[in-house]
């Protein structure tokens, strides 16, 4: 059993490795073949361990990674309830936009074909090691190596240098946040003399408040960076300049949760320390606000689903912060549904328009790609929460918990999800319905998506749409099944009482009555012929995304530019070297001057020559004088 | 006798390659030279020889007091192997270009390798420094002749600044030698020196400052940048792979066991102007335009951060310098070998000038970004092992110091990645135009450096395990006074 | 005769000699000079190791003061072989510049 749990990350190890080695010989149906058919063996191993129960408390150790006399980081696995269900996404959507990569890349020549396939098995890879380790290091491996394949696949159209500022952006703000991780890592090495979630988890009471305090916040950090919350969150809108599946994959489904399965991991650290609980809910929720304001007036179908994702992620962190660890979990896991199958949406869109991603030059494209916009309507139902939409049952619950921890939270994420809605519908509306407003040869080129593409799509809405029937509250009927099946690692969120049960029946009318008002609204504004696109006043700030990126620019990036080159030509030049290079030219100066002495002329050098005789005696008769002064200064 | 081998081999095989008036004798034969010194230390170093052949002593100058001694530890035996693989890879990667005078260029790069060797394996003050400058004389003459149009200017600074150096460290030598019980030069007699307090500070400033300016630390690193980017790139791997190692090894065979005390009241500062070391060069690095010069810099980011570690006296920081010291050999040694592809093809090193040459050699580019990732200490390339431990080291020394030295982790991925783009990324410009890949050596040769960086950062055991009695043996002597 | 006057009498030639070398240009003048203040050291030297033997204290072992004569004559010796090696110096270059003035003799600088 130990031999199949490494074969679930190594497998896509081993199809990174022969369709990157091999990508100029492989043609484009054997390398998606070969990519895809390895992450399918990896998730049907990955079921094989979900349906034998293979769980265990304890962490499969393979070797040791570094030792020494103070601390062991062994490479070991870690397969547990909350490991396995992020294992389940990784591989399961992973499988899904893998296939669906196979159509929506063909036109790429075939070694680039397979180079794309290539990073995405190794980020599978990363993204399973990340979920997969038993340890803080190992998790922290997987953290940086998606990280790095994020990277890599942003700027996969490396010709654009827009594309790659966009690639070294997310990969430097990962970074900022990373340093907090691995100050966090080195914290909880020096506290415990292991990294490993087994020690630290047991021995956590063994913390100072200060010392869990402390590293919460730095694990937090790490998490900002990673799930693209406030104020690190600026790269994920930009990370959309890579392939869509990968904005799926990668920007939706797996990596920006893995802040979220890192919290959700160390719950018994973060539940010491009600500080940082409160930080991450003031962080998550503040974020999801600003992120779906920005969603609003976003003309880029793939910028909306950026922030949308940026505000979703900012919910699981509210439910975090207020201690619904499993709530913040099952909500990653119906987003992954429900984005994925946005993002693969939107691609599909995107391919049927010939590479267009503006949606005012979108419009009434519901006859022309049915099997798209049935989907794409399930997606938006469920992540506005329509009733009994996977996206209805877990915002429901992270309502609930906020409603259960405080009043002000559980409206101010009421507003967010309010929110919600009304930029998917406008996206929905704009794409869908109205009139066609793009040019005469892209309404000729359009066409729905082929077999690959929709085949993911249709099973993705399936999923989106009953995929919360595993955690449906109990009043109308379902049961905790997801909390259940999580409680051995996370702590099952206290369900309220029954005093509550009535607000779910409000909660439920208001959802529904909102919507409706929502959907009304939206089809009047958006679904129309002409539509322009521009914005004035606070309408424009939002459109212009708060004007946050260019605050950077002016607070962070510039003065940072400017001091590297102060210290270049100045310090450096001017200064270090100019203190070395002086000491050089000084002697070279004392040199030249004192090589005027030798003048050549007979007559001074005796002059000389009698004037220190003559001294020489005044010194000589004179010496008792001279020490005795000497020894008075000194 | 392997010990005197590893001195003897290069060392002989210079000598004959004076004479070769062919460069294609004297590139075949320097490469069977390297080779043959490999497979002596691999020897070695898998015990198929006997441990006894780690040692070596017989009288030398016995008025002075000075045997020829050579001992190995775990590092020196890590450090030996670096020196002979970066030989052995940067013969394969110059394999094919024709050098003006090779004979004499292949018996001076041997010459420089004898002498490290004998910087790594000397166990005697006098040897020692016989070694350290026989080593920097071949470097003279190697950058001053083959390079840029700068080069004497660059080559005199690099000189005058080492040399002064070294000189400190003879006066050091020769007082320390006076203050022996039996008036020798062996190490373990300087070990067992009866030194005051403060004559103990004074030495280890002498020596600590000779051995700061080869590292080089801030502010003594002026004469790096210019260096590399002046001297032919072959000579500059051979520069910042190996030589600027001699620094950091001295301070822990020569520093450290020498100077506990004096090493232990100093730490703060040295490890002060470690982390200034590691954060200027880094910011600096972010605004550079020549390939030559971001890579001086970046080395010397990172030596900032090995110097630091070393005065931690911690566990982790102590084993992470010593494989740092290795896995940084061997990673700036692919960053350099791209650069001198580059030169040689493309000609020019202006990172603004190139661009686009993922199009045009993928091969190369693929290298590239494994090196450049190395550079970043991304987990999974050897050099993530060495940071984390580092850091980990400094973290524990003071927390504070430990999160300042972090942020470099941030710059590095900024200049790194800057470089990566601006060469690889985007349009072609005109000098890449008609860019060809990377020929069939240089790409031999990094890959054999790709496998070393993979595999040591998957599975470090084997390099963690060789270091290991160094790592005791230079934390016992510091945990003594620290008591 | 007390020996403060042969003193005060070679102090004179030496400064005499000392002047001489310092202010004058031409060769042979300085040459002339120098041997001045050999002399000087010369008249010095006899004048002391005569004196010696007379200050010797009644009673005592009568000093041979001879020592300091013959290294007149050592001197005297060397002065000429100088004079020699000297005048050749001064004819050489008298012919190559057609001067004895010793500021001409700074060919050797730059």
């Amino acid at each position: 059993m130990n031999a199949l749990v490494l074969c679930i990350p190594l497998l896509p190890f081993l199809g990174f490795l022969i369709v990157g080695l091999f990508r100029n010989k492989l043609s484009r149906t054997m390398s998606g073949i070969l990519a895809s058919g390895f992450i399918g063996i990896s998730f049907i191993l990955t079921l094989v361990i979900f349906f034998s129960h293979y769980y265990s408390a304890n962490a499969i150790t393979y070797f040791d990674f570094i030792s020494n006399s103070q601390y062991n980081i062994s490479f070991s696995f870690q397969v547990d309830q909350l490991s396995t269900l992020f294992m389940l996404i990784i591989t399961g959507v992973g499988f899904l936009i893998h296939v669906y990569s196979t159509a929506y890349m063909r036109e790429e020549p075939p070694e680039h074909f397979a180079r794309y396939f290539a990073y995405l098995n190794l980020f599978v890879f990363s993204m399973l090691l990340l979920v997969l380790g038993a340890n803080y290091v190992i998790m922290f491996i997987g953290w940086e190596g998606v990280g790095i394949c994020s990277y890599l696949l942003i700027g996969f159209w490396f010709k654009n240098n827009q594309f790659n500022y966009a690639a070294r952006k997310a990969f430097i703000m990962n970074r900022i946040g990373d340093v907090g991780f691995l100050l966090a890592i080195f914290w909880i090495l020096t506290k415990f003399g292991s990294a490993d979630y087994s020690v630290v988890f047991s021995n956590s009471s063994t913390l100072s408040v200060a010392d869990v305090t402390g590293i919460t916040i730095l694990l937090f950090v790490g998490a900002i960076g990673k799930s693209a919350q406030i104020p690190l969150y600026t790269w994920l809108p930009d990370a959309m300049a890579g392939p869509t599946p990968v904005s799926a994959l990668i920007h939706a489904a797996t990596m920006v949760t893995a802040g979220i399965y890192m919290i959700a991991r160390s719950n018994v650290l973060f539940s010491m320390s009600p500080v940082t609980m409160d930080i991450v809910a003031v962080i998550g929720l503040a974020t999801a606000i600003l992120a779906a304001t920005i969603a609003l007036f976003q003309n880029d179908i793939k910028k909306v689903l950026a922030y949308s994702t940026v505000s979703q992620l900012g919910f699981m962190f509210v439910a975090l912060g207020v201690g619904a660890y499993t709530t913040g979990v099952f909500h990653v896991m119906t987003h992954s549904f429900f984005k994925a199958l946005l993002f693969l949406g939107a691609g599909s869109v995107i391919h049927a328009m010939g590479g267009e991603q503006d949606i005012t030059k979108m419009g009434g494209l519901r006859k022309k790609i049915p099997i798209t916009y049935w989907t794409f309507l399930i997606a938006v139902l469920a992540i506005s929460g329509f009733p009994f939409t996977s996206g209805f049952v877990s915002k429901d619950e992270i309502l609930m918990a906020a409603y259960a921890h405080s009043q002000p939270l559980f409206w101010l994420t009421t507003f967010a999800a309010v929110l919600t809605a009304l930029y998917m519908f406008r996206v929905f509306m704009l794409v869908f319905l109205g009139g066609f407003r793009g040019s005469e040869e892209q309404q000729h080129h359009l066409h729905e998506s082929p077999p690959a593409m929709t085949i993911p799509l249709i099973i993705l809405a399936v999923l989106a749409a009953v995929g919360g029937f595993v955690q449906l509250p109990e009043i109308f009927g379902g049961h905790d099944y997801f909390n259940e099946f999580l409680a051995p690692v996370v702590p099952a969120f206290k369900h309220v009482g029954e005093s509550l049960a009535v607000q779910e029946y409000y909660l439920l009318a208001g959802t529904v009555v909102g919507l409706l008002i929502i959907f009304l609204l939206c089809k009047k504004w958006y679904a129309v012929k002409q539509f322009e696109g521009k914005y004035t006043g606070i309408k424009n700030v939002l459109a212009h995304k708060w004007y946050i990126d260019e605050l950077y620019d002016a607070i962070i990036v510039n003065p940072f530019n400017n001091i590297a080159g102060f210290l270049k030509s100045i310090v450096e030049k001017s200064g270090i070297d100019g203190i070395v290079n002086g000491v050089g030219r000084f002697i070279q100066y004392s040199s030249r001057q004192v090589r005027l002495v030798q003048s050549g002329m007979v007559g001074n050098y005796i002059l000389i020559m009698v004037l220190s005789i003559t001294v020489l005696f005044m010194v000589f008769w004179n010496q008792d004088l001279i020490i005795g002064f000497l020894q008075k200064i000194f | 006798m392997i010990a005197l081998l590893l001195i003897l081999i290069p060392f002989l095989t210079g000598l004959a390659a004076f004479f070769m008036r062919e460069g294609k004798m004297a590139r075949n034969w320097s490469l069977f030279s390297s080779l043959l010194t490999l497979l002596c230390i691999i020897a070695l170093i898998t015990n198929s020889v006997s441990a006894s052949n780690a040692s070596f002593d017989i009288a030398w100058l016995p008025f002075l007091g000075s045997r020829f001694t050579l001992a190995m530890t775990g590092m020196v035996k890590m450090l030996v192997l670096l020196n002979a693989i970066i030989y052995f890879i940067v013969f394969l990667a110059t394999f094919k270009r024709a050098f003006v005078q090779p004979g004499r260029f292949f018996g001076l790069m041997l010459l420089m390798q004898a002498g490290m060797m004998g910087v790594f394996l000397a166990a005697d003050g006098l040897v020692f420094y016989f070694f350290w400058e026989l080593a920097l004389v071949p470097a003279y003459f190697l950058c001053s002749q083959w390079g840029n149009e700068k080069r004497i200017q660059a080559t005199f600074k690099f000189f005058v600044y080492t040399f002064l150096g070294s000189l400190l460290m003879l006066i050091g030598m020769i007082y320390l030698h006076g203050k022996t019980p039996d008036h020798s030069y062996a190490l373990q007699s300087f070990m067992h020196a009866n030194l005051s307090l403060s004559e103990e500070n004074f030495l280890f400033w002498l020596f600590f400052i000779a051995f700061a300016i080869k590292m080089p630390l801030f502010p003594f690193h002026t004469w790096q940048p210019f260096a590399y980017e002046q001297s032919d790139t072959s000579i500059t791997i051979v520069l910042s792979s190996v030589m600027v190692k001699m620094g950091l090894f001295a301070v822990l065979r020569w520093i450290l066991p020498i100077f506990p005390h004096a090493a232990v009241s100093n730490s703060h500062i040295i490890i002060i102007l470690g982390v200034i070391s590691l954060l200027y060069a880094s910011v600096i690095a972010v605004r550079q335009n020549d390939l030559k010069r971001l890579i001086a810099y970046s080395s010397i980011a990172h030596i900032g951060l090995m110097c630091a570690a070393i005065f931690s006296g911690t566990v982790p920081g102590m084993q992470g310098v010593m494989v740092q010291m290795f896995n940084h050999g061997i990673i700036v040694a692919g960053l350099w070998i791209t650069v001198e592809v580059i030169e040689t093809q493309y000609g020019t090193r202006k990172i603004s000038e190139l661009g686009g040459l993922a199009q045009k050699a993928p091969v190369l580019a693929t290298l590239l970004m494994i090196m450049a990732l190395g550079n970043i200490a991304l987990p999974l390339t050897s050099a993530f092992v060495g940071e984390f431990l580092m850091f980990s080291g400094l973290f524990q020394y003071s927390i504070i110091i430990g999160a300042v030295a972090l942020i470099s982790i941030i710059l590095s991925a900024i200049y790194t990645l800057n470089m990566v783009q601006n060469v690889f990324y985007g349009h072609t410009l005109p000098a890449t135009q008609d860019a060809i890949d990377i020929n069939r050596n240089a790409k031999f040769a990094m890959i054999i450096l790709t496998v070393l960086i993979l595999f040591l950062g998957f599975y470090p055991q084997p390099l963690l395990h060789l270091v290991n009695d160094s790592v005791q043996g230079v934390l016992s002597g510091l945990n003594f006074v620290l008591k | 005769m007390p020996v403060s006057y042969y003193i005060i009498l070679a102090s004179t030639l030496f400064c005499i000699g000392v002047a001489g070398v310092l202010t004058r240009r031409n060769a042979i003048i300085i040459f002339m000079c120098v041997e001045l203040m050999l002399n000087a050291v010369n008249l010095l030297l006899v004048a002391f190791s005569k004196m010696q033997n007379i200050a010797t204290p009644p009673g005592g072992v009568i000093v041979n003061g001879a020592d300091a004569q013959i290294f007149v004559f050592f001197i005297m010796v060397v002065a000429a072989a100088e004079v020699s090696v000297g005048l050749a110096i001064i004819v050489m270059m008298y012919r190559n510049v057609h001067s004895i003035d010793i500021n001409f003799l700074n060919r050797l600088k730059n």
